[in-house]
C-alpha cells in the first residue's frame, strides 16, 4: 500500500508538471485527467475510498469533461499552438518559480513537523454517509443551493 | 505493513498546490489558467483528505465533497465566462482583459 502511494504521488507530481509546460490544450487537459486519477489512487491508499471514487467520478470524469467540451466549442485551431509557444518563452517562468519555491519551502517546514503516521483505518461510504445525515446535512442543503446558483449563473453567461 | 507518514501527504499537496500556482501565473491562455486553479482546489482536497485519514474520521472527506462542488460550480461558471469573453474578444488571451468598464 506504501509503495502504490508513492508510485501514485509521483504520477500526480510529473502529470501535474506536465500540465503547466504543455502548449497544446487538449494535451494539457488529459495530463490533467491523469493526475486527477493519480490522486484517486492516493485517497484510496489513504483508506478513503469513496473520495476515490468522487474524485474520479466527478472531477476527472465530469468536470474535466466540461472543460473538453467548452475547448472543442471554441475550436481554437493549429493558429493557437504556435501562438502558445510564443506565449511561453523561458524568462517568465522565473519570478512564479521562485515565489512558489518560497512557499513549498515554508509549507514543507510546517508539514515536517508532524509526527503523525496515517491510520490504516478505512473510512468507507458507511461512516461518510452517516456524517452527511448527521451533522454536517446543513452543508449538504448549502451545497445544493450553491449548486443551483451555479446552474442558473452559467445557463446565464452562456446564452446569447 | 508501514503505515505512510502523514507528512508526506501533506508536502505532496503543498507541492501540487505549487504547481498550480505556477501555472496560474505564467500562462496567458484563460483555459490554462482555469485548469491550474482546479489543480489548487485538487491540492487542497488531497490535504484535506490525507488529515481525516492521519485520525480516521470521515470529515475530511466530507470536506472534500464540499470543495468538489464547489469547483464543479466554479468551472460552469468559469467556462461561461470564457465563452462570453471568446465571443467578444475572439482571443483566450488574459491581457485583452485589462479594461474595466467606466
Amino acid at each position: 500500500m506504501t509503495v502504490l502511494f508513492y508510485l501514485a504521488a509521483s504520477v500526480a507530481l510529473i502529470s501535474t508538471l506536465a500540465v503547466i509546460i504543455q502548449t497544446n490544450v487538449v494535451h494539457a487537459l488529459l495530463y490533467l485527467i491523469l493526475s486527477l486519477l493519480a490522486v484517486a489512487v492516493i485517497f484510496y491508499t489513504l483508506g478513503a475510498p469513496f473520495a476515490a471514487m468522487l474524485e474520479a467520478i466527478v472531477y476527472a470524469g465530469a468536470i474535466m469533461v466540461l472543460f473538453l467540451f467548452v475547448i472543442m466549442m471554441l475550436n481554437l485551431g493549429q493558429r493557437s499552438r504556435e501562438q502558445e509557444k510564443s506565449w511561453l518563452e523561458k524568462r517568465i517562468w522565473i519570478a512564479p518559480v521562485l515565489m512558489a519555491a518560497a512557499l513549498v519551502a515554508q509549507l514543507i517546514n510546517v508539514a515536517s513537523q508532524q509526527q503523525a503516521n496515517v491510520s490504516g483505518v478505512e473510512v468507507g461510504v458507511r461512516e461518510v454517509g452517516l456524517a452527511l445525515f448527521g451533522p454536517y446535512v446543513l452543508a449538504v442543503e448549502i451545497a445544493s443551493v450553491l449548486l443551483l446558483a451555479g446552474l442558473v449563473g452559467a445557463y446565464h453567461l452562456a446564452k446569447k | 505493513m508501514q503505515a505512510i507518514p502523514l507528512e508526506h501527504g501533506l508536502i505532496l499537496a503543498a507541492m501540487l498546490f505549487a504547481l498550480g500556482l505556477i501555472g496560474v501565473l505564467t500562462r496567458r491562455n484563460i483555459v490554462f489558467v482555469l485548469m491550474c486553479l482546479e489543480i489548487m482546489l485538487n491540492a487542497c482536497g488531497l490535504a484535506f483528505v490525507a488529515a481525516s485519514a492521519r485520525w480516521g474520521h470521515a470529515d475530511g472527506q466530507i470536506m472534500f465533497l464540499m470543495i468538489l462542488t464547489l469547483a464543479a460550480a466554479e468551472v460552469a461558471v468559469g467556462l461561461g465566462l470564457i465563452i462570453q469573453m471568446y465571443r467578444k474578444f475572439q482571443t483566450v488571451d488574459i491581457n485583452v482583459l485589462t479594461q474595466m468598464k467606466g
